[in-house]
């Protein structure tokens, strides 16, 4: 029977793990008082409901509902002073829970202090854009378009950005190959040459080590030199080791010897 | 270039140099190899380095061309991503005959480190490639080297260019 | 010989004779000047620009991907390839989120190194720069002598660590390599050089020359608050007049102890920047003279002790059993960092260049996420090409300084 993998989750595992090993988890502190990010867990718990917060290296990481992204960004930056929307994407967590992670990472620049805003939505679900608030935005949301499939409402142009606009599937999702899929795999030739051509050229090498022994016009073979383009088929490869290597076979002793009787 | 001492003064002045009509030509060809500019990813770095004061292409007669209607050479410096697989083809139908293609750069060989999906596999899959050159990024002095090899090539070859068989994609 | 294939003229779906009397035109993604592989489609109405259209991810190999299939080790070296003409700022952003992530201190030496290595790569970078901005505006000079500096730099980092481009020179948990002798005199050599030269050859060439100030003065101009809402970082937003430079304002490695300062320009234009790059340059090798007497006071370590996350040094490997097996399963299944998750920023000569990193417990990341600043700097260009000549989209361009190997990962 083949050993079952699983379809949710292609990519690569560790091959061993113990049984009994526990991963240890980064601490996260709690909010201390009278601090900077006291504050800004006020501010925005008057605005929005908090799932949960905590202090994770150094930055504030709140957790809110999905729907309330747009209204926490705005208070963070209206009233919080973060000004910037440094980075958006998601993490993929559609095996585990069926839902995806959305986080912003804002920035305040005068105090120095860096709040991540994360939230979770559900598969086939769209979160509010935030492109009025940030104009950064507009460009990290077309790219967690492209990777993941999550649509942002009312976004301007709501597009593929990295990806060719005509390309199928979701690169960063967890079910997508890393080699890709068989779309991918013939893109440009199906684009350049024509389906027709896909036997032509044939199939992507994915293996970096591999030698194509009956090739003589790429490969060199070691032992059983033939000359450049020269057709060879399975098992009528003659054993030719002495011509080629009798020019690496150099006897310093007896060469030095004649150089000096030369000299 | 097979060269004969001409004594100036006994035959009216006329030098004479014998030859065949496809050295002459190679001749022509192999000296003034001018290469599109296409850089792809950080070989194109190198290959500007390579161009610049201290390796000075020029020397070398190669001179950097940004149209390919004036190239003869396209170095495919970087990793050609697939939604660019089809500008890389685009341009190379646009160059003039002859034309030779230097692939740079392990990337452009096999896709090198970048085994992915977005990564063309090797751009012999789209063009056909004259010298493969290894190396991540390969030093300027590889690259000029492999004009040198490029120029020895392209004086084997035979002035008529439907003679010379070319590794052909389709 | 054609060799047929399926492609069409590309400007068949071009109307160029409009009612509205605009013109669109294509530019990229192989352009001479677009840095990269930028395409970029632009509305004309006569020579001012309607709209402008800019369309990335014709260099994207799919990094974030491979980091998911990397151990964080094996990763370090695809870091090499995002901001490739300054690798090992990308090398060390990486490194940094990986040890902040799990909680690692790193000997004072490595971060010497680290510390001078940066700032090289910081010279080289902005060298860079200056050649090709120059190059793009019409000044060829330039770039003939900023390559020639910029080798100098390339070969101190090729004695360090043995490549010129792309590094692998910072490794989580310190450097693998101690500086090699006569390493510190060559670059005061090299930082007395380049101070020399910034004020005799670029500047006396470029900063007031005439063509240069036409060409550069009030051209891209870009209000702070725009430069905020962008997201944009580095030079550029220091060139709209706002102070942040995270090496200043959220210290790493030994930048707390040192002595520099922070240029920012009112100009908001592209020559603001471009003095900005100058004066960078200025402030680096006032870092680098700092650093040089630092290294000497220095212990002989280059690695952090962490016996579950970084291999011991080669020497215990080979006589000690315990470091002979912890290496052995460091590297057949790699590291095991904590589950969590973190976002370093760092200040990479483009701007603001951190690592997002979610882990689960596992030897490979679960996410990672690169925030490249050129990627928000490109997303500027969409609005500050608007209303700006044909002629001055090039400068623009060249002065957000936008590498696409980051843009497009």
């Amino acid at each position: 029977m083949r050993k079952y993998t699983p379809k949710d989750n292609v990519q690569k595992k560790s091959y061993y793990t113990d049984r009994f090993w526990v991963a240890p988890r980064v601490p996260t502190s709690e909010v201390e008082a009278g601090s900077h990010f006291e504050s800004v867990v006020k501010t925005i718990s008057n605005v929005v409901t908090i799932k949960d917060v905590g202090v994770q290296i150094g930055q504030l990481r709140i957790v809110i509902n999905a729907t309330d992204n747009f209204k926490t960004l705005q208070t963070l930056r209206d009233a919080c002073g973060y000004a910037m929307c440094s980075e958006l994407s998601a993490v993929d967590y559609l095996a585990q829970d069926g839902e995806f992670e959305v986080f912003y990472q804002m920035l305040n620049l005068t105090e120095a202090k860096r709040v991540r805003v994360v939230c979770r939505i559900k598969k086939d679900e769209a979160v509010e854009s935030v492109v009025p608030l940030f104009k950064s935005a507009n460009f990290a949301e077309r790219e967690m378009f492209d990777m993941f499939g999550i649509k942002a409402n009312n976004h301007p142009f709501m597009k593929r950005i990295l990806m060719p606009d005509d390309w199928e599937g979701y690169p960063l999702l967890k079910t997508y190959p890393l080699h890709g899929d068989e779309f991918a795999s013939w893109y440009e030739v199906d684009k350049i040459f024509g389906k027709e051509y896909r036997d032509v050229v044939g199939p992507e090498n994915r293996d970096p080590a591999s030698v194509e022994r009956y090739d003589s016009q790429r490969f060199s073979r070691v032992g059983y030199e033939v000359p450049f383009g020269a057709e060879i088929e399975e098992g009528k490869e003659e054993e030719n080791p002495i011509a080629y290597s009798e020019t690496f076979m150099v006897d310093y002793t007896t060469g030095t010897t004649t150089l000096k009787k030369r000299k | 270039m097979a060269q004969h001492q001409v004594n100036y003064a006994s035959s009216a002045g006329l030098p004479i140099a014998l030859t065949s009509v496809d050295k002459l030509v190679n001749w022509g060809r192999s000296n003034s190899l001018w290469p599109l500019t296409y850089g792809l990813a950080c070989c194109a770095i190198e290959m500007m380095a390579s161009g610049a004061s201290r390796y000075d292409f020029d020397r070398m007669g190669t001179i950097f061309r940004a149209s390919p209607r004036q190239a003869d050479v396209m170095i495919l410096a970087g990793t050609l991503s697939k939604k660019h697989a089809e500008f890389a083809r685009r341009l190379y139908d646009q160059m003039s005959e002859p034309k030779w293609v230097i692939s740079m750069g392990s990337c452009a060989n096999t896709g090198g480190m970048f085994n992915t999906y977005a990564t063309v596999q090797g751009v012999d899959r789209i063009v056909p490639v004259d010298i493969y050159l290894p190396g991540c990024a390969p030093r300027p002095e590889t690259l000029q080297y492999a004009m040198m090899m490029l120029q020895k090539k392209i004086r084997r070859e035979s002035a008529d260019m439907k003679k010379n068989v070319k590794q052909r994609i389709v | 010989m054609q060799v047929t294939n399926k492609l069409t003229p590309f400007f068949e779906n071009l109307n160029f004779e409009r009612d509205d009397n605009t013109m669109v035109i294509n530019f990229g993604p192989q352009h001479p000047s677009a840095h990269g592989q930028l395409r970029l489609v632009l509305e004309l109405d006569g020579e001012l620009v309607t709209k402008a259209y800019p369309d990335i991810g014709y260099l994207h190999r799919g990094i974030e991907k491979m980091a998911e299939n990397m151990t964080y080790n094996e990763f370090l070296p695809t870091t090499d390839r995002l901001d490739y003409i300054a690798s090992t700022s990308n090398n060390y952003a990486y490194a940094l989120s990986v040890e902040r992530l799990i909680g690692l201190e790193v000997p004072r030496r490595a971060q010497v190194i680290r510390t001078m290595l940066l700032e090289l790569n910081r010279i080289i970078s902005h060298l860079f720069f200056v050649a090709t901005h120059a190059l793009d505006v019409g000044a060829m000079s330039v770039f003939l002598y900023a390559f020639r500096e910029r080798e100098f730099a390339m070969d101190l980092m090729e004695d360090y660590c043995g490549a010129r481009l792309t590094h692998s020179a910072v490794r989580i948990g310190g450097v693998p390599l101690d500086l090699p002798k006569n390493w510190l005199t060559d670059l005061s050599k090299f930082c007395t050089k380049v101070n020399y030269e910034l004020e005799h050859t670029y500047e006396a060439l470029l900063t007031e020359n005439r063509i240069w100030k036409m060409r550069l003065e009030d051209v891209g101009v870009l209000t702070p608050e725009d430069a905020l809402s962008w997201g944009c970082t580095g030079v550029m937003i220091r060139g709209s007049g706002i102070k942040y430079d995270i090496r200043k304002e959220e210290p790493y490695e030994l930048y707390g102890e040192l002595d520099f300062d922070v240029p920012i320009s009112d100009k908001r234009d592209s020559y603001g920047r471009y003095a900005l790059y100058m004066e960078e340059m200025r402030q680096s090798v006032r870092i680098l003279k700092q650093l040089i007497p630092m290294y000497d006071k220095t212990e002989p370590k280059l690695m952090a002790h962490a016996p579950q996350y970084i291999s011991a040094p080669k020497e215990e490997i080979m006589t000690q059993n315990y470091a002979l097996m912890q290496h052995f399963v460091l590297v057949t299944q790699g590291m095991r960092p904590p589950v969590g998750e973190v976002y370093a920023p760092t200040e990479s000569p483009k701007g603001e260049l951190g690592f997002y990193i979610k882990s689960e417990g596992e030897p490979y990341a679960y996410r990672l996420k690169c925030r490249a600043p050129s990627f928000f700097h490109t997303g500027l260009l969409q609005e500050i090409l608007v209303g700006t000549y044909i002629a001055d989209v090039v400068t623009i361009i060249g002065s957000t300084n936008i590498v696409f190997g980051e843009v497009d990962r």
